[in-house]
C-alpha cells in the first residue's frame, strides 16, 4: 500500500520479459544531446562575452543558436531523459514490458529524434514561429503531435495491464507531464501556413492574446516537462537508490494535484507591467506565489527521503547528484515565487538574473537529477557490476556544482546590477546610464558566467567517458568513495 | 477524509486521467478566456494598420534571425522607461502581430519606439557592423542582409493568410501586395496611393543600394516604423482603464 513498498516489489527480480531497448537507445541519446546542448550554450555564453564569436555568419549568430541551445537542453536532453526513465520506471513499477511489443516504443525513441533534428535543421537555418522554446515550424508541430499521442498510447497502454494493484507515483507525474504537454503543445501552435509546400506559417492569435497563449505553454514546459516529468524520476530513483521508502504518501497526493492545479495559473508572471491587463498579472502572481507550497511539498518529499540514509551521501556520488538536485529544486522554487511579485519583477524582468534563475533549476535540478538517473540505470541496463568509476561522478559532482555556482552568482550579480542601472538617474534628474553603458558593465560577469558553463560541459564530458567504460565492461582499479584517495593510483 | 478516496484514483488509469485533465485545464480557460472576450482588453486608439507587405517581410526576417531573443518590444509604465524609449506600449499597438514578439531579455534595448529614432544609413551601417557605430556593443553582424535580395513573389499569399488570422487587410491592399512591396522600397517615386493604404510609412531606397531590394532593406523598414503608428498627443489613458 505505501509508495516505499512499491519500489521494493519493483527491485524483487521477476520473469518479466521487459523492453530494455527503448531504455538504453533514450539513454544514450540524454548523454549525446546533454552534450551537444551543453555546448552550444556555453558557445552562445562566449559570443556574449566577445562578440567577434558569431563571425558575421547567418548560420553562427546568437539569434539562431540561442534557440538551438535551449532546444537541445530543454526537449533533446531533458525530453530523452524523460523517455528513457519512464520507459524504465513504468515497466519496472506495473511489472510488465511496454505496450506496443517492440514496434510502438520504436516509433516513439526515433519518432522523437526525427523531430529534434527537424527543429535543429530549422533554427539553424531561421525556420521559426518566433515563439520561445515553441520555435519549431507548422510542419514539425504536427510530426511531434503523431509521436506524443504514440508516446502517451504507450504509456496508457503499459499502466493498463500493469501486475501492480496501484499506480505508482512516479507514474502519476510522467503521465501528467505527458497529458499536459499534449494540451499546451495543441494550444500554442494553432498557425495557418502561407503554402503547404512552404514552411512558413502565421499564428492565429496575435499581439495580447498571443502573448498570454505562448507563456501559458512557456511557463509550463517548464512547470510540466522541467518539473512534473522530473520528480516522477525523483520518486523513482531516490528511494531506489537510498533503499528507504517516500516519506510521506499523503504529501505526495497533495503536493501531486496541487501542483499540477496551481501551475496553469503561473504564466502571466512573465509578463508583468506588460500590455495584458492588470487583472491578469494580479492572478498569474498569486498563482505563483501560492505554487512556492506544492514545489516545496515535492523537496521535502525528496529530501525527507533519506532520513537514515545520509550517511549514504558520503559514499555515493550518485545519490548526491540526486539529492544536490532536490536541492537546487527547492532553492529555484523559492526564488521563482519571489521574481514573480510585481515589485521584484519591476527589477528582474528582462534582465540576466531570470536567465540565472532558469539555469539553477535546469543546470541544478534537471540535469542533476538526469545525470544521477543515467548514472544509476548504465550498469542496471548493461548488466555491470558496477559503473567504470565512482571516483569520476564524484569529480563530475563537484565540477558540474562549482559550474552552476560560477553561473548563478555572475547572472545574479549582473541582473540586479543591470536593473538598477536601468532607473538610476542622477543628481540633476536625468537617466544616469545610457544603454550600452549597462551592457559595457556586464562584460566580467558574461565572463564569469561563460568560464562556469565551461566547467559543466567539462564535467558532462568525464561522464560520457564513464559512460563508455561501464558499457565496454572496463572496471576502474580505485579505493572506494570515503577512505584515502591515493590508494586508488593505479 | 478525500485522502482514503485516493485509492480509487490510483487503481484506475482512466480515473487518474481524466482528474489530470480536469485539474489542468481550469486555469488556462479562467486566464485566456476572457481576453478574447472582455472588450477593454485592448485599447482603443487611432492610428493601428495591418503592415505594409514590405514592413511584414522585415518582420519575417526580424523572426527568422530571432532578433526576439535580445530585444523586446514591450516599454513597461516607469519613469526611467518612458524616458528612455517613449511612451509606454498598448495592446492596440501589437494586435496585428502574428506572433507577438514582446520578448522577454534586454540584452540589447527595447525596440518598441525605435522607428525614426536613427537615419536608415545609420541601421544599416549597424545591422552590417554594429561596433561601427556602437563601440561597445555585443550584437552579431548582419552583413549578409545587404547581400541577398529579398523574395517577394509571394508577398500576396502573406497578406491573404494574415487576413485568414485576422488582420484585416483589403481586397485592394492584397491585390497591390507585390508592386506596393516593390514601391516602398525605391526611391524618389509616387508613393501617394502607397501611403493611402498604409499611412506613415517610411519609403526611400533604405539600404543604399538603388540596384537591389535586399532583405535589409525589408527589415529596416519594419524597424522604422515600429512605435510609429499611435499618435500620443492625442491619446487619453483614462478612457482606456483597465
Amino acid at each position: 500500500m505505501s509508495q516505499g513498498s512499491m519500489a521494493q516489489t519493483a527491485s524483487t527480480p521477476a520473469a518479466v520479459n521487459y523492453n530494455m531497448d527503448v531504455v538504453r537507445w533514450a539513454a544514450l541519446a540524454t548523454v549525446f544531446w546533454g552534450v551537444v546542448g551543453f555546448l552550444a550554450g556555453d558557445l552562445i555564453a562566449w559570443q556574449l562575452a566577445f562578440p567577434a564569436l558569431n563571425f558575421d555568419n547567418e548560420f553562427l549568430n546568437f539569434g539562431r543558436l540561442r534557440p538551438l541551445h535551449t532546444s537541445a537542453v530543454v526537449f533533446a536532453f531533458g525530453g530523452n531523459a524523460l523517455l528513457s526513465t519512464s520507459f524504465y520506471v513504468v515497466q519496472r513499477t506495473c511489472r510488465t514490458p511496454l505496450y506496443g511489443g517492440k514496434a510502438l516504443p520504436a516509433f516513439v525513441f526515433w519518432g522523437y529524434q526525427l523531430f529534434i533534428v527537424m527543429a535543429a535543421i530549422g533554427y539553424v537555418t531561421g525556420v521559426t514561429q518566433g515563439r520561445e522554446y515553441a520555435e519549431p515550424e507548422w510542419f514539425v508541430d504536427i510530426w511531434l503531435t503523431v509521436v506524443w499521442v504514440a508516446y502517451l498510447a504507450m504509456f496508457v497502454g503499459t499502466l493498463l495491464k500493469r501486475h501492480e494493484p496501484h499506480i505508482y507515483v512516479a507514474n502519476w507525474f510522467y503521465l501528467a507531464f505527458i497529458v499536459t504537454i499534449a494540451m499546451l503543445h495543441l494550444g500554442n501552435n494553432l498557425a495557418i501556413p502561407v503554402s503547404f509546400m512552404g514552411t512558413k506559417s502565421y499564428s492565429m492569435f496575435s499581439g495580447v492574446q498571443d502573448a498570454l497563449t505562448q507563456w501559458w505553454y512557456g511557463h509550463n514546459a517548464v512547470g510540466f516537462f522541467l518539473t512534473a516529468g522530473f520528480l516522477g524520476m525523483m520518486y523513482y530513483f531516490i528511494p531506489k537508490r537510498a533503499e528507504r521508502p517516500v516519506y510521506s504518501y499523503r504529501l505526495s497526493i497533495i503536493h501531486f494535484w496541487a501542483l499540477i492545479f496551481l501551475y496553469i495559473w503561473a504564466g502571466p508572471h512573465h509578463l508583468h507591467y506588460t500590455a495584458l491587463p492588470d487583472w491578469a498579472q494580479t492572478l498569474g502572481m498569486t498563482f505563483s506565489i501560492m505554487l512556492w507550497m506544492p514545489s516545496w511539498g515535492g523537496m521535502i518529499n525528496g529530501l525527507m527521503t533519506l532520513s537514515g540514509a545520509w550517511d549514504k551521501l558520503r559514499t555515493d556520488p550518485v545519490l548526491r547528484f540526486m539529492v544536490a538536485a532536490v536541492g537546487f529544486y527547492g532553492m529555484s522554487t523559492f526564488e521563482g515565487p519571489v521574481m514573480s511579485i510585481k515589485a521584484v519583477n519591476g527589477l528582474s524582468h528582462y534582465t540576466d538574473w531570470t536567465i540565472g534563475h532558469v539555469h539553477s533549476g535546469a543546470l541544478g535540478w534537471v540535469a542533476f537529477v538526469s545525470f544521477g538517473a543515467i548514472y544509476h540505470l548504465i550498469p542496471v541496463l548493461w548488466h555491470r557490476e558496477r559503473l567504470y568509476s565512482m571516483r569520476l561522478v564524484a569529480y563530475h559532482f563537484w565540477l558540474g556544482t562549482i559550474g552552476i555556482v560560477l553561473y548563478i552568482t555572475s547572472m545574479w550579480v549582473s541582473g540586479i546590477m543591470q536593473g538598477l542601472m536601468w532607473r538610476a538617474y542622477d543628481d540633476l534628474g536625468f537617466l544616469q546610464y545610457s544603454f550600452i553603458e549597462t551592457v559595457e558593465a556586464m562584460h566580467p560577469y558574461y565572463i564569469i558566467r561563460a568560464t562556469g558553463g565551461l566547467l559543466f560541459l567539462l564535467g558532462s564530458l568525464i561522464m560520457v567517458w564513464n559512460v563508455y567504460k561501464t558499457i565496454k565492461g572496463d572496471l576502474r582499479r580505485e579505493a572506494p568513495i570515503g577512505t584515502p584517495a591515493t590508494v586508488a593510483a593505479e | 477524509m478525500l485522502l482514503k478516496k485516493h485509492h480509487i484514483v490510483e487503481k484506475n488509469v482512466f480515473v487518474l486521467i481524466l482528474g489530470i485533465f480536469l485539474t489542468i485545464i481550469i486555469g488556462g480557460i479562467v486566464e485566456i478566456v476572457p481576453l478574447f472576450t472582455m472588450e477593454q482588453t485592448i485599447e482603443k486608439v487611432e492610428g493601428v494598420r495591418p503592415y505594409s507587405p514590405l514592413e511584414q517581410a522585415g518582420r519575417n526576417i526580424y523572426l527568422r534571425e530571432g532578433c526576439y531573443n535580445c530585444h523586446s518590444q514591450q516599454i513597461r509604465p516607469f519613469r526611467d522607461e518612458v524616458e528612455r524609449y517613449g511612451h509606454y506600449s498598448l495592446a492596440a499597438e501589437s494586435m496585428y502581430d502574428h506572433p507577438f514578439q514582446w520578448g522577454s531579455k534586454r540584452t540589447g534595448p527595447d525596440l518598441a519606439r525605435v522607428g525614426a529614432k536613427y537615419s536608415n544609413d545609420w541601421h544599416v551601417a549597424h545591422l552590417k557592423d554594429p561596433r561601427s557605430v556602437v563601440p561597445e556593443s555585443i550584437m552579431p553582424g548582419y552583413p549578409f542582409l545587404a547581400e541577398r535580395e529579398l523574395k517577394f513573389d509571394d508577398a500576396q499569399a502573406h497578406l491573404e493568410t494574415l487576413k485568414m488570422v485576422g488582420v484585416p487587410y483589403t481586397d485592394e491592399q492584397i491585390e497591390n501586395a507585390k508592386a506596393d512591396l516593390y514601391l516602398q522600397a525605391m526611391a524618389d517615386e509616387d508613393y501617394d496611393e502607397l501611403l493611402a493604404r498604409y499611412p506613415n510609412a517610411a519609403t526611400g531606397d533604405f539600404d543604399g543600394n538603388p540596384a537591389k531590394l535586399t532583405e535589409m532593406d525589408a527589415l529596416v523598414a519594419y524597424l522604422q516604423v515600429l512605435g510609429r503608428m499611435v499618435d500620443f498627443t492625442t491619446y487619453n489613458p483614462q478612457l482606456n482603464l483597465r
